[in-house]
């Protein structure tokens, strides 16, 4: 334990996970040192912990010994402006980033880090036009649970060479390893923006796309009963483009988005669950009453559940119509009683490769589907 | 051959005889794919209609431990769909049914045989269509891109294959059928599909796909410039970059290449050019127009001698059937060529396209150009006779030696191809062998066997726990390579 002496810190009061303390918290400054860290803990459980904006998102672990804090691994390594493409660290927050007149295209809170929105695949209004940390990760460094530092993509946006893991590890929860650098792929910040606010139901969401006017997000949230489309592009354009949704919606135009716009439909002490159906399914789902709020544009949905009947209506009524229901956050005390994936599809194959890549079970044990 | 045998008898009792072919001559017209100078006759071919025939005859392969090949329309281009000499080749032509054309999801579900431009075709009159567009879209097969996650002229604004499925199934190695996705975005758990898509036949077989369907864009312009030197359109690409622009292709074909596509299919491209650039603008009219001007005025500036806007589809049709048809095209001035497909940094094209020159030079052979200039990624025809002695080892050295060039400056070894047979060799020089060793546990979690396409994408196979490797000959006995 000499080594792992060095590299790590007493836990203090604020280093739990889902009300799980962490015995050890090591926060290393490269992806060397990460790995000799991760290295060096192989008998002991991990979380890595980011901006700590989703931490409680998920089932707790089941055991945990090191946080792995990756707020210094921090930084911009490079932003080639020309080839469109930002290498990032992964405890980078995404506030932070200073990238000109482009723009890393992902929704998130401005404390989120790039390894935080990898690890939980979080998206938001704009993925309808720009897609998800998915489609805009174009290169991955990690360290595997035994300490091996390996990456698959690289720096160019069209590459087949390999498997892509940047895809596996999206959305993994921290339960294949580190991530401790991310390539993206870049977007021309656009020159112009507008909202179209409006209180037209769901049903009109086919005719916005339909209108051939490339939306950038398509929001609903049923609280206000708004229904709001963002435009991006040349000032000509946008002001053509929403001039049309305003007509077709009855809708009015405006500059700043709508004070829900992206944001959390619930509170910290309610049930947070992520929805998603296919596009022609988005109506009934927002009729059937619940608190809704998101993408109505891909059918990717947040909704505040009001207790377990509930989350299990929700489920069913996605599940039915092809969809999946997650509950991504709850209260304590209906945590434990929750199915918080619900079913899925693929979970032995799921198994098998979190058994190649974690044999001994540590990285966020308990955190994903079906205890993965 | 007696596995061989006993397989083929099974699986014609449970498929039907018309379904399996044993017959020498006949199997010998899968001996290849797109890419032909390999060649391998397969112990058997099958011909699967519905996705539990295929998990049928996965399974009989694994209980009878013999690898599997599977082949959609067979035009990939890095020899991914080679087949075993020992092994079955599962070819899904005949799964041909559009199985759903579905507007309201924005989803088109088909099987993996259904040629690329027949989903577009399906779903125009909705008002969609299916955004990736490989050159070889009217004869590729949806099962063919989804391993190989094909790219296209267009995935600068659209993205690639894995950016359009949403659903899968799938049978796995070990023959079970599996439903990964579907209409609905974001499913729980790892994502599957991602690691699916583009594992070039490794991970098991695509037997129906769920696609997204794009709306169409209200208007398309596009541009063809020529220019008098292969820089000048090169700053012409940056330029519009710079500008924040986001076409929906950028494509720069050189001399060599247009001299060619005018033998070819007499495309009418300006005279004297030493490069032509042609740009595709899509979207919503207000939009377009306004950057149509901009690229326009761009190209001007950066030396064009001549710009053409494609007046209508018909002319837009003749602009690209010049660009579309390259690679076939070289034939017309070459009796043997190597096409690659490496990747580099845009911003790097002028000096590797220089490099390349030298290099071509040197080895006294000659190189045409044609490349997606918005991402870099290059389409090198190395041109040679077979027939002259010295001649094929050149261009092999030429060719190596660009896909050297694309590791040094950043890039990759394929952009669109894939690695398949062809690229294997060259994985080491841009993966360490933890980074091989790595993306080889999947395929352990998939195929612990090893017995889907055994042989492609790694140079050298991790073991699993069982099952000692073997070398390239044993890998692949009787391989024909030039």
């Amino acid at each position: 334990m000499g080594a792992l002496d060095e590299l790590t810190r007493p836990a203090g009061d604020d280093d739990h996970v889902g009300g799980v303390p962490a015995r050890l918290v090591a926060a290393p400054a490269s992806t060397g040192e990460a790995a000799a860290l991760v290295a060096a803990a192989r008998d002991l459980t991990v979380v890595v912990r980011g901006g700590g904006t989703k931490l409680h998102w998920g089932p707790p672990p089941r055991s945990l010994d090191l946080i792995i804090d990756t707020g210094r691994l921090a930084g911009v390594v490079e932003h080639a402006a020309g080839d469109l493409i930002t290498v990032l660290r992964a405890g980078t927050p995404l506030g932070d980033l200073e990238l000109g007149d482009q723009q890393l295209a992902l929704d998130a809170p401005a404390a989120a880090t790039v390894g935080g929105v990898v690890a939980t695949g979080t998206s938001g209004p704009r993925r309808l036009h720009y897609g998800t940390a998915r489609d805009l990760l174009i290169g991955i460094t990690i360290v595997r649970p035994d300490g091996v530092v390996a990456r698959s993509g690289g720096k160019v946006v069209k590459n087949v060479a390999g498997y892509d893991l940047g895809k596996l590890y999206t959305g993994s929860y921290g339960t294949l390893g580190l991530i401790t650098e991310c390539v993206f792929r870049l977007h021309p910040r656009p020159a112009a923006a507008a909202y179209v606010r409006s209180t037209a139901p769901a049903q009109a969401v086919p005719a916005i796309l339909a209108a051939q006017v490339a939306p950038a997000a398509i929001e609903i949230d049923t609280a206000t009963g708004e229904l709001a489309v963002l435009l991006e592009g040349t000032p000509a354009g946008v002001r053509e483009r929403s001039a049309l949704v305003e007509k077709l919606l009855a809708g009015e135009l405006s500059e700043t988005a709508p004070g829900w716009w992206g944001r959390d439909p619930w509170a910290p002490d309610e049930i947070g669950m992520k929805l998603s159906v296919p596009l022609s399914k988005v109506p009934s789902l927002i009729d059937s009453g619940a608190a809704l709020r998101g993408s109505a544009g891909t059918g990717v949905l947040y909704a505040a559940a009001r207790d377990i009947t509930e989350v299990e209506r929700l489920r069913a009524l996605c599940v039915r119509g092809g969809g999946h229901a997650v509950v991504l956050t709850a209260p304590a005390e209906v945590r434990d009683i929750l199915d918080m994936w619900g079913p899925v599809p693929g979970l032995a194959l799921m198994r098998r490769i979190k058994d190649q890549f974690d044999p001994g079970h540590r990285f966020a044990p308990g955190r994903f589907v079906g205890g993965i | 051959m007696a596995d061989i045998d006993a397989l083929a008898l099974r699986l014609r009792a449970e498929l039907g005889p018309e379904q399996v072919v044993t017959d020498r001559q006949e199997l010998r017209t899968y001996e290849c794919d797109g890419l032909a100078h390999y060649k391998v006759i397969p112990a058997l071919v099958v011909l699967p209609h519905t996705a539990s025939q295929v998990a049928t005859v996965v399974r009989a392969c694994v209980a009878a431990g013999v690898p599997f090949v599977a082949r959609g329309s067979g035009t990939g281009l890095s020899g991914g769909a080679l087949p075993h000499a020992e092994g079955v080749l599962i070819v899904t032509a005949q799964m041909r049914r559009i199985l759903d054309i579905a507007p309201a999801d924005e989803r088109a579900v088909v099987e993996p045989g259904v040629i690329n431009l027949q989903v577009t075709k399906a779903a125009a009159p909705h008002g969609y269509y299916y955004a990736p567009d490989p050159s070889s879209q009217q004869i590729c097969s949806i099962g063919g891109n989804v391993a190989e996650n094909s790219g296209g002229a267009h995935c600068l604004k659209y993205g690639f294959t894995t950016n359009h499925v949403t659903g899968l199934q799938i049978v796995a190695p070990d023959g079970e059928l599996l439903r990964l996705g579907g209409r609905a975005l974001d499913p729980p758990g790892y994502d599957l599909i991602g690691a699916f898509v583009g594992s070039e036949g490794t991970l098991g077989v695509a037997t129906e796909v769920t696609v997204r369907l794009t709306r169409l864009p209200e208007a398309v312009r596009t541009l063809l410039a020529a220019f008098p030197s292969i820089d000048a359109a090169g700053a012409a690409t940056s330029a519009i970059i710079a500008a924040g622009v986001v076409p929906a292709a950028i494509e720069i074909m050189d001399a060599l290449a247009i001299e060619a596509a005018e033998a070819a299919v007499a495309c009418g491209y300006p005279p004297g050019a030493a490069a032509v650039l042609i740009v595709e603008l899509d979207g919503p009219a207000a939009e377009v127009e306004a950057q149509f001007d901009q690229v326009t005025a761009l190209c001007d500036r950066a030396g064009a001698f001549e710009l053409r806007t494609a007046a209508d589809d018909i002319e837009r049709a003749l602009f690209w059937k010049g660009r579309k048809s390259a690679f076939a095209a070289v034939g017309r001035i070459s009796p043997d060529y190597i096409v690659q497909d490496g990747v580099i940094p845009r911003t790097a094209l002028p000096e590797v396209l220089r490099r390349i020159g030298e290099v071509a030079g040197r080895h006294g052979v000659r190189v045409a150009n044609v490349f997606h200039a918005g991402d870099g990624n290059l389409h090198p025809l190395v041109l040679f006779d077979a027939r002259v002695e010295g001649e094929a080892e050149r261009a092999e050295t030429v060719s190596g030696a660009i896909i050297d060039l694309c590791i040094e400056y950043g890039g990759s070894i394929t952009g669109e191809h894939g690695v398949g047979m062809d690229k294997a060799k060259y994985m080491p020089r841009m993966f360490s062998d933890d980074d091989l060793d790595t993306m080889q546990l999947v395929r352990c979690a998939f195929d612990p066997g090893r017995l889907a396409n055994p042989g492609k994408v790694f140079p050298t196979p991790r073991l699993c726990g069982e099952r000692p490797g073997g070398g390239l000959a044993e890998r692949f006995p009787g391989v024909d390579v030039f």
